[in-house]
């Protein structure tokens, strides 16, 4: 076999054998849970468009290499310019590039749009972890800084802020959402950046320490599904991990009676100062009367 | 039509170009060592860069394994992972790209093709060298700090690549920055010669529009660095700054592990910004010397002229100024204003149009052609090919919409790996097939060529293709592991022990091309002149290789552009650009028509 024989040949291979690849492959994407299913058209749409070009290439040069295989006897066509031919692919590329674009940005008007019903999650992300904060009856979230973050106030909330008070606390890596609600997702980090990020949600975005970024979305059928952060966060990134559970409303109102407030977490966090203030004198007590005791015995030295 | 190729003959050339006083070397330590001459400088250049690249390459054999064998190699951990994961991507991208077309390709050829006796500058180029090497051993030594090196990920964002959660953001860091600055500095240098050198040492007659596509690939992209890397190296400096001051330039108020750090009112995008305002742009700096190469490669052993060289050249440059513009598609999902991605998506897929237009001329050019499928040539093909593929995938990519469920997956890493890894890598091997007579006057050994050829593009294409499908799927990159996932079906596991298992055999081939070259260098078969019929003036030197000066006493006269082949009625299927029309051999009965 001559070289353009196999040259031809192995490109045929790989025009073809991607293709059956893409037929055949196991790995695509996961079933959607989301509104999004517009994003799964236009990358469908791109995939076609561009993966026929990408065939049409690989099988015209495989032609070209094989019609115009060199012979001493023959010259290549002296040809430096074509315009019309080359006005025509530039209008036809810019056309398919402008039929990829549309639907995409169409999409994208609707991603960054957040409908007013929507309601609201707190995701806090920090070194190595998750942590959510839906809003109370008041529907409004408290203000937040980082300033006020301390073992008391893990989420940072303005203890001054009313809107707080009821704000619901999920302390946890997982968390659960109602089926069939939009979401507009507030992305807050207070240490570097991470990305909230569940592949059946089809949308993300990064949480960026000193801001507040957002996406939305819409839950559309219930399940548990995978929480990763898609953004290189240090040595634990790779664990920063959680699980999402779309439930039933009523579910969901479980779940909600089941955590705890800021105002709630505010109060058992001062009751615990008392304990431990109790606590703390109750032992000074203590060794106070040891001293004492120490003193008042005859024939032993002061402690102090 | 054919004005590109025959105009200007009636031309009166440009002013004489005085002959520049060159530096003669007189021993062996300013002959080879302190050189002063661009083609021992491009030695250096590309020597110091394949080596620092083969240490890519064997990080990223440790990545691949710890990827596709999770629990085999227990002494690579996370730590570690991510240390590979950044030094490999800033070694290929920085270090071993963009040092081996500019200061490799760029050094060598420019001169030659130009039709120059050296740089215009060439104490500065041996600056350039020795302060691109010093960058090299800076960047190396970060492995003998403790801490080791910086495993913050190539685009080292702030704030985590200066905070203790991650690798190496004690010394690591600081050692990464440094290089980085230096390497600019030298880069700078070595840059300004390239672009002078173009604009102001062509030989007589040798106008822009008479310039092979590789001096204008490799013109416009260093036009780009030196516009795009003080980007970069402001951002090495403020974060340098940040790390060891704290000044908060890209720090905000930030509780790290229960502590409030004294940071405050810093914007950790503003670098991100900073970061792709040079990254963008850094993606050409890489494509263009390739696009360039690759057309005179597809012309030269195809036997005809480049098809559509004005358009060609425009492209070059419409491309090298739309990278400009384009930054911000890196961070669609970045937490930026979204109605940026209404601009960012639409000046990045109107880049789409020059680059496809290119690469319809590259196969326009093989179409009517006269091919011969020598090593070079094939390269080109498999260029082609992974270029399509990866140019197609940056069509989802830059789609706004279509990046939100791809960023940060497998798709973004088969996308860039495709696109501007194996891509410019396949030039880069083809161009030394090409070339290697004329720097060495021997052949580089066919037979391992081949095999080299055809384990090298099949190999990287059985690992970037499947890649991509991961990345639908959804698996996350930079993870060191997966551990259970309820999407990840146990045959992605399967699929990421074959690819690391290609990868293996990829990077033994490349082992066994750099043998290739060094045993060729001495023993390979002897090379005629000018042994590939090329019609551009590199090959037209007196001497093979050229000496010193490149020249004879007399610079070479250039007549005409640098794709005369096949021209009808010329006797030979190639015409020099040095030979003047009355000087063509014609054809028995033809006369000077077939050339006007």
């Amino acid at each position: 076999m001559s070289n353009r024989w196999i040259v031809t040949f192995v490109l045929f291979v790989v025009a073809i054998g991607s293709v059956i690849f893409h037929l055949v492959t196991p790995w695509w994407s996961t079933e959607i849970a989301s509104n999004w299913s517009q994003i799964d058209f236009t990358i469908n749409l791109t995939f076609w468009i561009t993966g026929f070009v990408y065939i049409a290439v690989i099988l015209f040069m495989a032609w070209c290499i094989y019609k115009y295989r060199h012979r001493p006897d023959r010259r290549a066509e002296y040809e430096p310019e074509n315009k019309k031919l080359e006005i025509i692919l530039t209008v036809v590329t810019t056309i398919g590039v402008a039929g990829l674009l549309a639907p995409g940005l169409i999409t994208w008007n609707k991603y960054v749009a957040v409908p007013k019903d929507a309601l609201q999650l707190e995701v806090v992300g920090k070194q190595w972890q998750w942590s959510y904060r839906f809003p109370g009856k008041d529907g409004k979230l408290g203000k937040t800084a980082v300033r006020f973050i301390n073992g008391d106030n893990p989420f940072g909330i303005d203890p001054k802020d009313p809107n707080g008070k009821d704000d619901i606390l999920v302390e946890d890596v997982n968390v659960t959402l109602p089926v069939g609600k939009s979401y507009k997702m507030l992305l807050r980090s207070i240490d570097v950046l991470h990305d909230f990020y569940v592949p059946q949600f089809r949308a993300k975005m990064d949480l960026v320490p000193g801001q507040v970024s957002y996406f939305w979305f819409t839950t559309k059928r219930t399940g548990e599904f995978d929480i990763l952060c898609a953004e290189l966060c240090g040595v634990g990134h790779h664990t920063m991990r959680g699980k999402v559970s779309v439930v039933s409303p009523a579910d969901f109102e479980k779940f909600l009676g089941e955590q705890t407030t800021f105002a709630k977490q505010q109060e058992e966090a001062r009751l615990r100062r008392q304990r431990d203030a109790k606590k703390r004198q109750a032992a000074k007590r203590a060794a106070e009367s040891i001293k004492q005791a120490a003193r008042e015995t005859p024939g032993t030295k002061s402690l102090d | 039509m054919a004005e590109v190729g025959t105009v200007g003959y009636e031309q009166v050339p440009p002013a004489e170009v005085e002959d520049m006083e060159l530096y003669h070397p007189k021993s062996f330590a300013t002959k080879y060592i302190w050189s002063q001459d661009a083609k021992i400088i491009a030695v250096q250049y590309a020597g110091t860069a394949v080596a620092i690249g083969m240490v890519g390459l064997v990080l990223s054999w440790l990545m691949r394994l710890q990827l596709g064998f999770p629990d085999v190699f227990s002494f690579i951990t996370a730590k570690d992972y991510y240390q590979f994961v950044t030094m490999h991507g800033m070694i290929m991208v920085i270090y071993l790209l963009t040092a081996l077309f500019l200061g490799g390709f760029g050094n060598y050829l420019i001169p030659l093709m130009v039709g120059a006796r050296d740089m215009v500058f060439p104490y500065v180029n041996m600056l350039s060298y020795w302060i691109f090497l010093l960058a090299v051993i800076v960047l190396i030594s970060s492995w003998f700090v403790p801490g080791g090196p910086t495993g913050a990920g190539w685009t080292l964002y702030p704030p985590q690549a200066i905070l203790s959660g991650t690798p190496g953001s004690s010394n690591g860091i600081v050692l990464m920055l440094i290089s980085l600055a230096l390497f600019i500095v030298g880069f700078t240098m070595g840059g300004l010669n390239y672009v002078v050198t173009v604009l102001q040492a062509r030989t007589r007659g040798m106008t822009m529009m008479r310039l092979p596509l590789t001096v204008w690939g490799i013109f416009v992209a260093t036009i780009l660095a030196l516009l795009a890397f003080p980007a970069l190296f402001v951002g090495a400096v403020m974060m340098t700054l940040d790390k060891m001051l704290g000044p908060s330039f890209f720090m905000p108020s930030i509780v790290e592990l229960g502590q409030q750090l004294s940071y405050k009112g810093g914007s950790p995008l503003l670098f991100q910004h900073l970061f792709w305002f040079f990254g963008h742009p850094e993606v050409y700096i890489v494509a263009l010397p390739a696009f360039g190469i690759v057309s005179d490669l597809i012309s030269t052993h195809a036997r005809r002229n480049i098809f559509g060289y004005r358009l060609m050249v425009w492209a070059i440059v419409v491309i090298g100024g739309l990278s400009f513009i384009v930054w911000a598609h890196h961070m669609y999902v970045s937490g930026m204003n979204p109605y940026f991605g209404f601009f960012f998506a639409t000046t990045t897929l109107i880049i789409a149009v020059p680059t496809a237009i290119k690469v319809y001329n590259w196969v326009l050019t093989l179409w009517k052609g006269n091919i011969q499928l020598t090593i070079p040539m094939l390269f080109a093909i498999a260029f082609i090919i992974t270029f399509v593929n990866g140019g197609i995938t940056g069509l989802f990519l830059g789609n706004v919409i279509v990046d939100v469920p791809l960023s940060d997956t497998m798709f973004v890493v088969a996308h860039f790996h495709m696109v501007m890894g194996v891509a410019p890598i396949l030039v880069v091997l083809g161009a030394v097939y090409h070339w290697f007579p004329l720097m060495t006057g021997r052949h580089l050994h066919q037979g391992l060529g081949k095999f080299h050829f055809w384990v090298t593009f099949l190999g990287a294409y059985l690992i970037y293709f499947p890649m991509h499908y991961l990345g639908f799927l959804g698996v996350p990159r930079r993870y060191y592991e997966l551990n259970d996932t309820s999407f990840v079906p146990a045959s992605a596991h399967d699929l990421n022990a074959f690819i690391t298992v290609a990868a293996l055999v990829v990077g033994f081939a490349q082992i066994v091309f750099i043998c290739n070259i060094f045993w060729s260098a001495y023993r390979g078969k002897k090379a005629e002149r000018n042994p590939w019929k090329a019609a551009s003036l590199e090959w037209q030197t007196p001497t093979m290789p050229p000496g010193h000066g490149n020249w004879a006493k007399e610079l070479p006269v250039v007549y005409r552009w640098a794709y005369d082949y096949s021209v009808p009625g010329a006797k030979q299927d190639f015409i020099p650009q040095n030979v003047a029309p009355d000087q063509v051999e014609m054809d028995a009965g033809q006369k000077e028509s077939a050339t006007t």
